[in-house]
């Protein structure tokens, strides 16, 4: 079947090599015999709540980021409407943190969020910088390890009670302090982890396209058959071996 | 010079030929660290010595290379102290000042993050500004925060200092605007303009107001003839121009340079339009320095390659090609120069150590697909090779004309037993695989050690 996409800003969020991920979904859903029909959203384009089934949102210079959060803001009750409508949604980096509450600098200023993910995101002194390794549980039981590389200045504090991507064995994480890394709604994840994402993690690549089909269809999500993926496992060994090494340590 | 200087240098040139001695690597940084720790202010006062000044370079990209090429031009009338192995931090330049006994001028290329620093301490002459692109964010983190700091040490630069900035870079012809001793230089030719912004393309909103700016011609990333639809801020008049320019794939590139001194028409054995930018940048800054332009054009094209950047090394039957790659926009002009001929075989070497960067999501911002489809085979290499393949696999590399070989040694090996004789292999490093190929191909005798290229 066909999935709807929609990338927001990619002129101005794209950073962090996020083509990489709009790539992999790309190739992994044709391998099960689906298609991306995907559309850039900009500074003049629109969210419609039902138009699509996932939605991808990049990290961006302080720049960039500071010229679309107005405008990102503006559409946000739609890309709310349509997460707790049951979209997809992957935001990594810059595109997580304008998705929360808001960010306030160390000048005191804030830059108001979209209001999706329960946090607040609180610039620090000094930058986290490094390789990461989390462990998730995407379904109750299962668990899963997601190799990644952050960088950022902000400190995302997650509301109580909220729910994390996952849980930082090296690295740093939202705050560098709770313990935890990123935070997921609904079918909504949030992470401050790029590398990109998804080439060396291909099984969220799929739990994204799982769900945005289950938005599509209106039915549970499928489960995939497995595809070789020798190399993907090969750079997410040598990723985690460096989240090993030399990732930030929590204290 | 003061006794102190005079002995705090002694000890430190003692320490560069035990260093060397030892066959611990160049012992290019190792004595101006030590004269750096021991007294930083030495290095004002050696700098103070150079009875013809100091001039500095600096650039995201190309400055290695502008600054051999400068040095090439410059020596040819003055007794010239440089950093000639790109060791760019202060204590580099700390290092080659200790050994500038004799000598008239500086010339130093400087780390972006560096040059505040080496400005104040070294009260340039002429400051050459190239270019910013983004780069090795876990190191120097956002483009905006390295322009906030070049704006602050411009500012601080006396009237009477030649800034010379590359005018097709925005960022860089704002930060001269407004100041009195400014050289502009830039490309004019659109038929070596890209058709779009490249992927990932830095710069690209207007410095005053924030609209997408225009471009009449785009040359390399973001660099070209740009204006803002919006508030007009546009390119300046440049002062040094490079136009007609002629591009002969690997091997060379013919151009003219428009100056205020006249025109010349130069040949120059590097290609690409990136050679065309650093030959600019090189020229101008001579031109501030008082060169003429018989003497700026012998000294370019008596240029061949700075260390590890586009050197061509003879192997057998076999010529290596080494292209340093170190960032998104660096990379995709040594692919560009690859366009109008893919060589059979291209070795890829990705490693992630501080000098390379460790984050690694850089290689999806080059623009690798144009060469892939031309490609006959190409080799992985690198602490992180699987990342690399699966970057090429996802850019459209079919499988098969893949190989995943870590190891460099193994990989150079394998590449040249696919390389035809009489054939060439390219190499495409990141700048510790580029330092680990050289020390490989010095230890097989191929290259000389860079501490003894000749001067």
């Amino acid at each position: 079947m066909k999935l709807r996409v929609a990338h927001l800003y990619p002129d101005y969020l794209n950073i962090y090599a996020d083509r990489g991920n709009i790539a992999v979904l790309t190739q992994r859903a044709e391998l099960r015999g689906h298609s991306l029909e995907i559309e850039s959203v900009g500074l003049s384009g629109e969210i419609r709540s039902s138009a699509h089934d996932l939605y991808y949102v990049g990290g961006g210079q302080d720049r960039e980021q500071a010229l679309i959060a107005p405008d990102l803001a503006a559409k946000g009750s739609a890309l709310i409407e349509a997460v707790l409508g049951g979209a997809a949604l992957l935001a990594v980096c810059g595109g997580y943190q304008l998705l929360g509450r808001g960010y306030r600098g160390r000048d005191g200023s804030t830059m108001p969020g979209v209001g999706l993910f329960p946090h607040e995101t609180v610039a620090g002194s000094t930058r986290m910088i490094g390789d990461v390794l989390l462990e998730c549980e995407p379904v109750p039981g299962e668990r899963r390890t997601v190799a990644g590389f952050e960088n950022h200045a902000g400190r995302t504090l997650l509301d109580g009670g909220a729910v994390p991507l996952g849980r930082v064995i090296h690295g740093h994480g939202n705050d560098g302090e709770s313990g935890f890394e990123g935070c997921r709604v609904q079918r909504a994840i949030g992470t401050y982890l790029h590398g990109p994402l998804l080439p060396r993690n291909p099984w969220l690549a799929d739990w994204l396209l799982a769900q945005a089909i289950a938005h599509a269809t209106g039915e549970d999500p499928p489960v995939f058959v497995e595809v070789p993926d020798e190399l993907a496992e090969e750079a997410h060994r040598v990723a985690a071996a460096r989240a090993k090494s030399r990732g930030g340590r929590r204290r | 010079m003061s006794a102190r200087i005079r002995l705090e240098t002694m000890a430190a040139r003692a320490v560069g030929h035990v260093s060397r001695a030892a066959g611990r690597g160049g012992g290019t940084t190792l004595p101006g660290k030590l004269l750096w720790k021991v007294d930083p202010r030495a290095v004002d006062q050696l700098a103070a010595r150079l009875p013809l000044g100091v001039a500095l370079v600096s650039a995201t990209n190309g400055k290695t290379t502008t600054t051999a090429m400068a040095a090439r031009i410059l020596a040819q009338e003055h007794r010239l102290t440089w950093n000639r192995a790109g060791a760019n931090l202060l204590s580099g330049i700390a290092s080659a000042l200790v050994s500038s006994d004799g000598s008239e001028l500086g010339l130093f290329e400087v780390d972006e993050a560096a040059l505040p620093e080496a400005i104040a301490r070294t009260r340039p002459r002429v400051v050459s500004l190239g270019n910013l692109f983004r780069d090795q964010l876990d190191r120097y983190g956002e483009l905006e925060l390295v322009a906030e700091r070049w704006r602050e040490a411009v500012r601080a630069l006396p009237d009477e200092t030649t800034l010379v900035v590359n005018a097709d870079d925005p960022v860089l012809a704002d930060l001269a605007e407004g100041r009195q001793s400014v050289l502009r230089y830039g490309l004019d030719d659109p038929r070596h303009a890209r058709p779009a912004l490249q992927h990932a393309a830095d710069s690209k909103y207007c410095v005053r107001c924030g609209t997408p700016y225009e471009y009449a011609a785009a040359y390399v990333g973001h660099l070209g003839a740009y204006r803002c639809p919006s508030c007009g801020n546009a390119r300046p008049d440049l002062d040094v121009v490079a136009r007609d320019i002629e591009l002969t794939g690997l091997r060379s590139s013919r151009f003219t340079l428009a100056t205020p001194s006249g025109e010349v028409r130069v040949e120059l054995a590097l290609p690409g339009l990136y050679n065309v930018y650093n030959a600019a940048a090189a020229t101008s800054s001579s031109l501030a320095l008082g060169s003429s332009l018989d003497v700026i054009r012998a000294g370019l094209e008596g240029f061949s390659a700075a260390f590890g950047r586009f050197e061509r090394i003879a192997q057998g039957a076999k010529t290596i090609v080494i292209l340093l790659i170190k960032n998104p926009a660096g990379a995709n002009e040594a692919l560009r120069t690859l366009e109008t001929g893919v060589p059979p075989v291209l070795v890829i070497a990705l490693n992630d150590a501080i000098a390379d960067g460790q984050d690694v999501s850089w290689i999806w911002d080059v623009d690798f697909e144009p060469v892939l489809p031309h490609a006959g085979r190409i080799v992985a290499s690198g602490g992180r090779a699987a990342e690399l393949a699966l970057r090429l696999l996802y850019g459209g590399l079919p499988e098969e004309r893949l190989e995943v070989v870590p190891g460099l040694e193994q990989a150079l090996d394998r590449a040249l037993e696919l390389t035809e004789a009489g054939g060439e292999l390219v190499i495409l490093p990141t700048y510790t695989a580029m330092l680990a190929l050289r020390g490989i191909l010095t230890a097989r005798g191929v290259v000389p050690a860079y501490w003894d290229t000749p001067r």
